[in-house]
């Protein structure tokens, strides 16, 4: 893990033009009862970009993600990965993403090994045992294949959580937190990673994080929620010149307290293009 | 291998890494059998017809749990995953909820194999009882308990993701419910007469009844067989409909986010 200056932000990718996104959502609408958790979004990923998912608590981030990972079943509208259809073919939509998350865990009596192995199965990966041992030398793991996952410090399982997410090569990586309860040197060795991961596999990243920092330098695009509704996205530096702010802090601040202003590249009509 | 292969991995490689869990599956079974074995002992005189009723009480509590280890080894199974928090990442991966089932099923085959076969060879080793002279009757007994077993289990199972782990209770306590009208240790005959019809739809009913027709008359009742056979492919329906239907709501409710109580 170094110390070495943070990576310049990748370029941007204007999700009003893809012509094979990885991720395409369309009009997405999930209700609980009277709740309106997901109200009418739309948008797409694409290949080798990374886009962050921002909004306050309650602004419906988890259950979009979960809608995306098939957890959720929409009320309405639709989501396709490559091309395949979440409702007419989840597991084959569900093949070609992954996903790492707070609100799961990996079985800690499984070593690390056995855990990598059977979701290298589940993910169909071939060839698993040498994609484990691929996996853990990347993301030093491998002396620890043999440890029972539940005895490894935060940051060892996040690095095992993170290799469970990348064992199947997948197009679209959907990361909830990643970074979360690591310290500064983990938390920037994840991002380098994630980061040369984007770039060799041309993959597309999903990112919801409440680090502003993280967000302005990992991400090509941000989609900001509030309500149910994604009331903003642009890039970065797009959000920060048009609100007139510093950091995307203040940005946050702003639209999570309705002094939004809406537009960037990608909207119409309150939505973005797929 | 396969995804049904890789959840079952799963589980092999936590039964093996798990000594209180193997002994958990050979424990229960056993103290059952034992405790079966000395009542029948003292119940009954060592000597002429009376032997066959042991035969017939120890024959019934070895088979009774089939059905109890095959359903708890089945939803165990799947309560594992709720209790390390990895059903998330099962659901959101391409294995399917059928596939699901067929692993929990054969996990839960394991499982019962794992705790029932001691428990057989003990049963030979303290009491010169050997369930295995039933001969091919026994594997068609323990099929059809199997089979009943998996049913309520997928129901179970869908149950607590429908509703969370409050539903947890019947994992433990739904087979024994069943048990009164099974009529594990007495003939159905014994039951009151507007019980019979309920009992009789019970595949494990007529396992039991077959089994005593067997060890005490020295025939078996293909009737009993047909008809259990028959009523596992009705409770395996709905047993799996059920399971479907709760994840589907589930899905629909979004309680696959809050996988707790």
């Amino acid at each position: 893990m170094s110390d070495a200056a943070p990576e310049p932000i990748p370029d941007s990718a204007s999700p009003t033009a893809l012509a094979s996104p990885v991720l395409a959502v369309d009009g997405l609408v999930k209700h609980f009862g009277p709740v309106k958790a997901v109200d009418g979004v739309s948008f797409g990923i694409a290949p080798g970009t990374v886009t962050g998912l921002l909004g306050g608590n309650g602004a419906g981030k988890t259950t979009l993600i979960a809608m995306i990972l098939g957890l959720v079943a929409p009320t309405a509208g639709t989501i396709r990965l490559e091309g395949a259809d979440m409702a007419a073919a989840p597991s084959k939509a569900r093949a070609a993403m992954n996903f790492s998350s707070p609100y799961v865990d990996l079985p800690h009596r499984l070593t690390v090994a056995e855990n990598l192995t059977v979701f290298a199965r589940l993910y169909g990966v071939a060839e698993p045992r040498r994609r484990v041992a691929e996996m853990a030398e990347r993301l030093d793991l491998s002396d620890l294949l043999r440890r029972p996952t539940g005895r490894l410090s935060a940051g060892q399982r996040t690095r095992v959580a993170l290799a469970k997410a990348l064992i199947n090569r997948p197009r679209l990586l959907l990361l909830d937190e990643p970074t979360a309860s690591l310290d500064p040197d983990t938390a920037d060795w994840v991002r380098r990673y994630l980061l040369d991961y984007q770039r060799e596999s041309g993959a597309a990243i999903l990112l919801a994080s409440h680090n502003m920092a993280e967000v302005e330098r990992l991400c090509a695009d941000v989609l900001m929620m509030r309500q149910g509704k994604v009331v903003d996205h642009d890039t970065p530096a797009g959000l920060l010149a048009r609100y007139g702010r510093d950091d995307l802090e203040a940005v946050f601040l702003d639209i999570a307290r309705g002094r939004d202003i809406g537009g960037g590249p990608g909207r119409q009509d309150g939505g973005i293009s797929p | 291998m396969g995804r049904i292969g890789a959840l079952a991995l799963r589980h092999w490689y936590l039964l093996r890494s798990s000594w209180p869990r193997l002994i958990d599956l050979v424990y229960w079974p056993t103290v059952q059998m034992l405790t079966w074995g000395f009542i029948t002992l003292f119940l009954t005189p060592v000597n002429g017809p009376a032997l066959q009723g042991v035969a017939a009480l120890l024959g019934a509590a070895i088979l009774w749990d089939v059905l109890l280890r095959a359903q708890l080894g089945t939803t165990m199974s799947f309560l594992e995953e709720m209790y390390s928090r990895n059903l998330g990442h099962l659901l959101a991966s391409p294995l399917r909820p059928v596939e699901m089932m067929l692993a929990l099923a054969f996990v839960g085959l394991l499982r019962t194999l794992v705790g029932m076969i001691p428990t057989s060879l003990l049963a030979i080793w303290f009491f010169g009882y050997s369930v295995y002279g039933m001969g091919l009757a026994l594997a068609a007994f323990f099929a059809i308990l199997m089979a009943m077993g998996w049913a309520v289990s997928f129901f179970i199972a869908g149950l607590i993701m429908r509703v969370g782990l409050g539903a947890e209770a019947l994992a433990w306590g739904l087979v024994f419910a069943i048990a009164p009208l099974s009529a594990v240790f007495y003939p159905v005959a014994v039951l009151p007469e507007f019980l019979h019809p309920i009992a009789l739809a019970l595949p494990s009913t007529h396992v039991f009844e077959g089994m005593r027709a067997l060890l005490l008359d020295g025939t078996l009742d293909p009737h009993h067989l047909v008809m259990g056979a028959l009523l596992d492919l009705v409770y395996l329906g709905l047993g799996i409909a059920a399971f479907l239907g709760f994840h589907g709501a589930a899905r629909r409710n979004g309680r696959l986010l809050q996988m707790g109580e």
